[in-house]
């Protein structure tokens, strides 16, 4: 795809099952397009170089920042936001999870992180706590000293060994 | 139904869980909102000599451009309680004095278009010289910040308590060291965020932000602004993205945030970035410690001399210098020593300026007070244990006088301490270290007490003040708090608090309170935590810090429900014809204690406050609306001898560390950590538990990795994440939590505050681990953060003063 710098684009995606047609400026990022032009705030924005992970969303099924993403890069794709975990308003396992072993305290970093640990547990369904805590590395909160949220994932992985993001 | 002290889910937690909170940067208030972006001064120390705008203004989508020249036409510099005449504006006004100093604002229809336009923007400098090293500042050569001010002292006060003298001149030891602590932030993941709104029509503002006040600094705000207080409106979310102190230094944007919407004319939205966090928003104090103690053979400490000196950047700002003072009353912490001399300095460098943070002066002070007690135990041939058994206040000692004037309300540090030995099995730890010192590997044991000051005293600020100074000025005191219960028409149970939580889960304790209070589910029980300083029932000392929610802010919401049960019971009263003392609220209803014949349900009682005021007991208004404001008598103005209890209520932890350090590479392990607390009555344990495990990791941080790293010339080192380093999950050691609940006398519920004390002494109980580790080196752990490259360092130097020892290799 070839751009000039300020010419609007049109892209087409699905997120959270619904689809959007919305025109963006080549340089917009994802993460501002997901809650400027989708009205997605749940996404949040902690440091915009990719190491806090707060904007983490699901890409097609993986975890990747939104904020090292342009819009444009994902045309045609499939994303999951923190939005699209819960079923109108009944929290899934892993939330519950969250909540139970008091997992987020200002909960600014929480929707990132649910959506890492989603896609952990949706390719390792198992993790060890080792695991869990490798992909919390990608992360950080400055609330909870991450205790309860390797608790929180380890409850999901052994009791439910069927669990996806979408249950 | 008991609820107040259970472990009980956060009622915050699924809004949280489904992107449904609602943060500073998702709110849209207005129409026609507009974005800032901010020029920053490349440079530490420079004369702004001109700055051209033109072009910036002529870009698309630009609204306009605002300068110091505009902040200097428009707001007066900020009010701080010092004598020092600092002139310190939202803008760079002349000069910059730190890079990173806010120099234009750029408002355009959105944020990429105004960041295009800043690099539009020319500003021509002079550069000075600059300098960030506290003693290079107070050399009498050093650069000179504020030229108005003469000298790069902002504050200078010295205090002694007792016979300083002959507890020094009879002491059979003296230990004396020099400690220097780092500048650190807590580095929230949610930044900065300003909306401001000027209406011309009534020359008032309106500013969003996820500030954490009011408390002082509303007035501060409204004085810089030359508006009266109300007409000074602070909305701040019910979601804030973390703060730990941190946020309170965002009141300079929204002043400037105001100012540019005052001058452009539209609603203005500014959001900052992670660059700019790190650059410019606050952090606590770097600081310099020249600590000296008289002690006796057997370990009893008897007096103690004290010069610090904080870094406050390049102004001084409110609440500081409160960073000197606000441990002034602990000063001895855990100890009885009863001779105290201090000078307390503040100093300006050209680093970013300073402000609340998790543990306020607590990490700075209790680093060389606690590193000294092993110091002293290996002068005099002790176990650091017993030097600390010999010199902690007893149990009937309570309520304990300390030498400063502090009233430390309960505890049993003694009981606190052996717990902590004996949960980590002190002596098994000690075999442990002997048999890996034979196999030359070096594991080190740390030890600290320290006392937890919480629920802040206003009026221990204007120790910064000479006693003749404070005299002329109306005294300051008190820790007020205030909450509204309200019950509607239909009994709809809402709670308006003043608490301002940045995640702390305020709004699932008020309603445990009010629940249990009123006999109802805590879980119908709405808790409205947004502050309005228009409607909030708020107070001078209103915020989040210092600990006092559990203290204070509890308390004001449980009178408040004290207060709508008594109503609640009157009416019903009169209804069943008994005194209403003869009833209580349980399950909904009003029911005899006695006679359980007699009852009737908590919805009648308020529907006929609303529908019938007609048939209420005389006396008693319609309507279920009340607000108490709580504070506690002990915080009274400091005295004309400069003594001052800082703090409401004083808890207590002890934490015992073990490492091991590969002396190969510098690197450190923390193999265990045990942290005995007592916080007196816990109001919810889950959400303890959490408080108490991120301010740990937060002074975890503080001792290993986290440093806001300037060179020489003041240029900053640490403008990323990739060069500020947080602690991240795999760098978490395993950490066991043991409480004692010595409840304090003070407020109602018994409770103290809690999840700055680790913050505290984390630092130096690794520190302390660290040294003891590496004791078989001549080397002193005096400086922090403990990096490997610092380690290393010390070790390589101190291999070529002295070999290691012989057979340690």
């Amino acid at each position: 795809m070839k751009l000039k710098k300020k010419e609007q684009t049109t892209i087409c995606l699905t997120v959270n099952g619904r689809r959007y047609v919305e025109s963006v400026e080549p340089r917009k990022l994802l993460s501002d397009f997901l809650r400027e032009d989708c009205g997605l705030t749940g996404t949040h924005v902690g440091c915009e170089h990719g190491v806090c992970g707060a904007c983490t969303i699901l890409l097609n099924g993986s975890a990747v920042r939104s904020c090292l993403l342009f819009a444009v890069q994902v045309d045609g794709a499939e994303i999951r936001t923190v939005e699209g975990l819960d079923t109108e308003g009944h929290l899934n396992p892993l939330q519950e999870a969250f909540s139970e072993h008091h997992a987020l305290q200002c909960g600014f970093c929480t929707p990132g992180i649910l959506l890492s640990a989603s896609e952990l547990l949706e390719y390792n369904p198992h993790p060890t706590t080792e695991e869990i805590e490798e992909m919390l590395s990608g992360h950080l909160c400055r609330c909870t000293g991450y205790k309860g949220i390797v608790k929180a994932i380890e409850k999901v992985a052994n009791r439910n060994p069927k669990f996806t993001h979408e249950s | 139904m008991k609820t107040i002290g259970r472990r009980i889910r956060r009622t915050e937690d699924a809004r949280l869980m489904t992107g449904r909170g609602t943060y500073m940067e998702d709110l849209q208030p207005l129409p026609n909102l507009h974005h800032a972006a901010i020029l920053r001064s490349p440079y530490p120390h420079a004369r702004i000599k001109g700055i051209h705008t033109e072009r910036a203004e002529q870009m698309p989508g630009v609204k306009g451009v605002v300068t110091g020249r505009d902040v200097a036409r428009w707001t007066q510099p900020f009010p701080v309680g010092v004598t020092a005449p600092v002139e310190y504006y939202s803008l760079a006004v002349e000069k910059v004095r730190f890079a990173g100093e806010p120099v234009a604002v750029v408002v355009a229809k959105n944020r990429y278009l105004a960041e295009d336009a800043l690099d539009a923007i020319e500003v021509e400098y002079e550069p000075l010289p600059a300098v960030v090293d506290i003693e290079k500042a107070l050399e009498p050569d050093a650069p000179v910040l504020h030229d108005q001010v003469g000298t790069n002292i902002a504050n200078d006060r010295t205090f002694d308590y007792g016979d300083v003298d002959g507890a020094f001149s009879e002491a059979d030891l003296v230990v004396s060291h020099k400690f220097n602590f780092p500048k650190f932030s807590a580095t929230p993941v949610e930044t900065y965020g300003v909306i401001a709104h000027h209406d011309p029509s009534e020359n008032h503002f309106t500013i969003w932000s996820n500030f954490h006040g009011p408390f002082t600094l509303q007035s501060v705000m409204a004085a810089a602004l030359q508006v009266p207080s109300n007409r000074l409106r602070i909305i701040i979310p019910k979601d804030i993205g973390g703060s730990y102190g941190i946020k309170s230094g965002v009141f300079p944007y929204m002043v400037l945030m105001a100012v540019v919407s005052k001058k452009v004319g539209l609603p203005v939205k500014w959001i900052e970035d992670r660059q700019e966090h790190l650059f410019a928003s606050s952090s606590g104090t770097d600081r310099v410690t020249w600590i000296e103690a008289a002690v006796k053979r057997d370990g009893t400490i008897t007096g103690l001399k004290m010069k610090i000196v904080d870094n406050v950047g390049g102004y001084i700002r409110a609440p500081e210098p409160a960073s000197l003072y606000r441990t002034h009353s602990n000063t001895t912490g855990a100890y009885k020593v009863k001779n105290l001399r201090m000078h307390t300095v503040a100093v300006m460098t050209n680093k970013s300026p300073t402000g609340l943070i998790r543990g306020y002066g607590g990490p700075q002070h209790y680093f060389p007070l606690e590193r000294l007690i092993p110091m002293i135990a290996k002068q005099l041939g002790m176990d650091p244990a017993d030097v600390i058994r010999k010199n902690l206040i007893a149990k009937d000692d309570f309520p304990y006088r300390t030498a400063s004037g502090g009233m430390y309300d309960s505890g049993d540090y003694q009981k606190g301490f052996e717990t902590v030995l004996e949960c980590a099995k002190y002596d098994e730890w000690k075999k442990r270290q002997k048999e890996a010192r034979a196999e030359g590997r070096y594991l080190g044991i740390g030890l600290a007490c320290i006392v937890e000051p919480s629920g802040s005293n206003m009026g221990y600020i204007t120790m910064a003040l000479t006693p003749e100074e404070r005299a002329k000025s109306l005294p300051k005191s008190g820790c007020a708090e205030g909450a509204t219960v309200s019950i509607d028409p239909m009994g709809g149970i809402s709670v308006r608090i003043s608490t301002v939580p940045s995640g702390q889960g305020h709004e699932t304790v008020a309603s445990q309170i009010v629940g249990e209070v009123l006999g109802v589910d805590p879980h119908s029980v709405r808790v409205i935590a947004e502050m309005d300083t228009s409607t909030s029932p708020w107070t001078v000392a209103s915020g989040s810090y210092s600990s006092r929610f559990a203290p204070v802010g509890s308390s004001a919401v449980y009178h408040a429900a004290q207060k709508v049960r008594k109503k609640i019971l009157e009416i019903a009263g009169k209804q069943l014809q008994v005194p209403s003392e003869a009833l209580e609220l349980k399950d909904g209803k009003a029911i005899g204690k006695d006679d359980p014949s007699k009852s009737v349900s908590l919805r009648r009682l308020i529907g006929s406050a609303h529908w019938n005021p007609q048939a209420l007991p005389e006396g008693v208004e319609p309507g279920i609306h009340e607000t108490a404001f709580f504070t506690i008598p002990t915080a009274m103005p400091p005295d004309e001898k400069d003594l001052v209890n800082g703090s409401v209520t004083y808890g207590f932890v002890a934490d015992a560390v073990l490492v091991e350090v590969d002396p190969e590479t510098g690197q450190i392990d923390i193999l265990d950590y045990v942290t005995v607390h007592d916080a007196g009555k816990l109001l919810n344990p889950l959400i303890v538990d959490g408080q108490i495990l991120g301010g740990l990791v937060h002074g975890l941080g503080g001792a290993l990795y986290e440093e806001l790293a300037y060179d020489a010339n003041g240029q900053f080192l640490s403008g990323s994440f990739m060069d500020y380093l947080c602690p991240t999950a795999t760098e978490i050691p395993p950490v066991t939590v043991k409480h004692l609940e010595t409840p304090s006398p003070l407020t109602p519920l018994g409770a103290k505050g809690l999840g700055e004390g680790n913050t505290m002494s984390a630092p130096v109980v690794i520190a302390n681990a660290v040294a003891d580790a590496l004791q078989p080196f001549d080397l002193s752990i005096d400086t922090l953060p403990l990096t490997p490259d610092r380690i290393w360092s010390l070790i390589r130097k101190a291999e070529n003063k002295q070999p290691i020892l012989e057979g340690e290799k």
